[in-house]
């Protein structure tokens, strides 16, 4: 839209757009004095909140000092209080979801873009849309009492056969035998990994829509002349669609990470709440800050609660971060200027 | 997030009108538009199906084999697993034995591409099919919808006791945020598209910004502000309060991005008719952009609708039925949906499961209605 024509740009300089000044009418003036008052209203609400955050951290680190950050305990009733372990769930459980939904979204993109039928593809979108509407707490039922079942099972046998690789270690006796167990391997149930599940239930919609969208913006020229060239289905997308699509798919993933980052209920249903540093993410027991907040608002003194509103604070600048990232990186795919013939 | 990426699709298509393989066709029956596609090279010949079929036969005759007679292993997640592993090797082998190693390579890439939406489709319709069928006991019984859990035990039998409170909690809940937030945010979305200026950009990133606070935080936010420092009771409006806070930024990008779409041609045309700014908007861009609005506002309510966090912080659980927002917990669909989990009970479970799938109900209503109201647009 400012592109200029290269023959104008030299001309003559006199040659001005003509600067057209109108005096406002009275309904005009309102109009504009009250759409900006709200905007600044809605500004003063939205970053209250930012800022709200912030000021009831100053107490907080006052009070526990950079052993916040250290801190893995949390134990409010002998004011050892710390984040470090729900921070490190946190990302556990937000990475781990990536694991489980990032192959899965990047191949259902595909399959959406380049794979199905054009007469399914409205529908296949229209679908993905919906799962996004689906809410937390139905996936959290679904894997608490449909996934996880089998869920510990696949831990079970992984911890068993590949225990030796510390992420997949589980402190207990993996050949205990199966008939003196409870049922269902309560060692292996509420894991960052079962959690990991649900939210990458949650996640998946977003991720997918994203991607989807910049793989279907994908030249359809070069498309076709790789078709042209001989390249198979593949061939084409791994030549031209993938690409074409690396912004999307990286800034995708990363809004879904925003997203997984943040998720609660389906997250709080599933796990067995522990404060620990862990690498073990088969094994029962994890946390995360919305986890956190979610349990121990209720009990909270004040100094417990500014405590609760600064692992807040923190969960949103990551949050925050990763948002600002993803939303350069999608933005950024979409100025780019596409080979046409 | 997923709002936005939704409402995106319509701004590519208008903007970039000669890709036509990311256009999908208006669903019109009876006037077949003129589709240029790519060439989808989809030959299939009698050979690719039987390499296909054969493949899915010896792989699971195999996997059968190995996995229940030789090896010691069960389960059936390890069985589907194995069998998908053999059967990608033996569809490999097969197309091999006459193609080349690139199309080998498609091949096994295809499985994949095929795989991963059965899986999900599977996991998502195992998601309706459980929430119902677990919860069939109780959505069988006409007192469900229309009695309350005042006075019902969790082991009371399903003929008492249901989620009435709750529907309405939920409604009048969604009802205060949205009426807070849509029109706040769709001035603010005026503001920033159509105002403009240097205070419309730090709004919009500020908004932006904030479109990444997480729930919870939003519901600590009204928890501490409303309850703990106003003294304010548990109750609907401060749920409200808190969807409100959490919908606002999600909706005000949602509208202006709707806005963006609004060709910039017919604001051009009211401006040349004489039309004040004003009137430009309220004429012209905002009936333009009515039915892209709707839809915004529609998925918001669903989201809002939908969440759990927010209202767990806010509004208490209660049990009996209250219509007042301002007094008195005010249980919703989702609050209800936990509580009844955390009890232990199986048959509150099977109540909460009821109570997933009458969410799972109201969500996909909204859903279809919000794209009923965009389809409507395009038939325009």
């Amino acid at each position: 839209m400012t592109a200029v024509p290269e023959t104008l740009v030299g001309g003559s300089e006199e040659d001005r757009p003509r600067v057209l000044r109108s005096r406002e009418s009275l309904q005009d003036r309102i109009y504009l004095g009250s759409v900006r008052a709200t905007g600044l209203l809605v500004l003063a609400i939205v970053s209250s909140i930012g800022v709200f955050l912030g000021l009831q951290s100053i107490p907080t680190l006052r009070h526990y000092g950079f052993g916040f950050f250290t801190e893995y305990r949390w134990l409010p009733s002998q004011d050892i209080i710390g984040i470090a372990a729900v921070v490190v769930g946190t990302v556990q459980v937000a990475l781990l979801a990536l694991v489980v939904a990032f192959p899965l979204s990047l191949l259902t993109a595909l399959f959406i873009s380049d794979w199905a039928p054009a007469r399914l593809r409205p529908t296949l979108i229209r679908l993905v849309d919906m799962m996004a509407a689906v809410p937390g707490i139905v996936f959290g039922l679904w894997v608490l009492f449909v996934i996880q079942p089998h869920a510990t099972e696949v831990a079970h046998w992984i911890s068993k056969h590949v225990g030796w690789f510390p992420l997949f270690h589980v402190r207990t006796d993996v050949d205990y035998p199966i008939w003196n167990q409870l049922p269902g391997y309560p060692s292996y149930a509420g894991s960052a990994f079962i959690a990991a599940v649900a939210v990458s239930m949650m996640i998946f919609p977003m991720a997918t829509s994203v991607m989807r969208e910049v793989f279907s913006e994908a030249p359809v020229n070069e498309k076709e002349a790789a078709l042209a060239l001989g390249a198979t289905r593949w061939a084409m997308v791994r030549t031209v669609v993938l690409p074409f699509g690396r912004s999307g798919i990286v800034g995708g993933t990363m809004l879904a990470l925003g997203r997984a980052l943040g998720e609660t209920i389906s997250v709080v249903l599933v796990i067995s709440q522990t404060f620990e540093i862990k690498g073990y993410v088969l094994e029962s027991g994890t946390s995360t800050i919305s986890s956190l907040i979610a349990s121990s608002f209720k009990e909270a003194s004040p100094a417990q609660l500014s405590a609760l509103l600064t692992a807040g604070f923190v969960l949103f600048c990551m949050t925050l971060v990763v948002n600002s990232f993803a939303a350069v990186i999608v933005s950024r795919s979409r100025g780019r200027d596409v080979t046409d013939l | 997030m997923t709002q936005t990426a939704t409402r995106r699709a319509p701004a590519h298509v208008r903007r970039e009108p000669v890709t036509p393989a990311s256009v999908p066709p208006a669903p019109r029956p009876p006037v077949p538009p003129v589709v240029e596609d790519v060439r989808r090279p989809s030959g299939r010949t009698r050979e690719d199906l039987l390499s296909v079929v054969g493949a899915g036969v010896a792989s699971l005759a195999t996997t059968w084999l190995f996995y229940t007679r030789i090896l010691p292993f069960d389960g059936s997640i390890g069985f589907v697993v194995l069998w998908y592993v053999v059967f990608v090797l033996f569809y490999a082998g097969l197309t091999a034995l006459t193609q080349p190693r690139q199309v080998v390579v498609d091949r096994i890439v295809t499985t994949a591409v095929i795989a991963a939406p059965s899986l999900i489709a599977l996991a998502l319709a195992s998601v309706v099919v459980m929430t119902v069928v677990k919860g069939l006991p109780a959505l069988t019984h006409w007192n469900f919808y229309t009695e309350d859990m005042a006075g019902v035990r969790a082991n009371d039998s399903f003929s008492r006791g249901g989620i009435l409170h709750a529907l309405v909690g939920t409604l009048i809940e969604v009802a205060i945020a949205v009426s807070i937030a849509m029109p706040l945010g769709v001035a603010t979305a005026v503001y920033i598209s159509e105002v403009g200026g240097r205070g419309a950009e730090l709004v919009r990133t500020v908004v932006e910004a904030m479109t990444a606070l997480p729930s919870i935080v939003a519901g600590l936010f009204i928890y501490t502000i409303c309850l703990v420092y106003l003294g304010m009771p548990t109750s609907g409006l401060a749920a409200a309060l808190a969807l409100a806070v959490m919908a606002l930024p999600i909706m005000a990008r949602a509208s202006y991005v709707v806005l963006g779409v609004v060709p910039g041609g017919l604001r051009e045309a009211s401006y040349a008719l004489g039309a004040g700014k004003w009137q430009t908007v309220w004429r012209v861009v905002l009936p333009t952009a009515r039915p892209g609005l709707a839809t915004a506002l529609i998925l918001g309510i669903a989201r809002a609708v939908g969440e759990t966090a927010p209202v767990l912080l806010t509004s208490g659980a209660s049990t009996y039925f209250n219509a007042n927002p301002v007094q008195d917990p005010m249980n919703s669909l989702p609050l209800y949906i936990y509580a009844a989990v955390q009890t232990g009970n199986p048959q509150m479970e099977e109540r909460a499961y009821a109570a997933a799938a009458v969410l799972l109900a109201v969500v996909l209503t909204l859903f279809v209605l919000a794209r009923l109201v965009a389809g409507g647009r395009k038939s325009r």
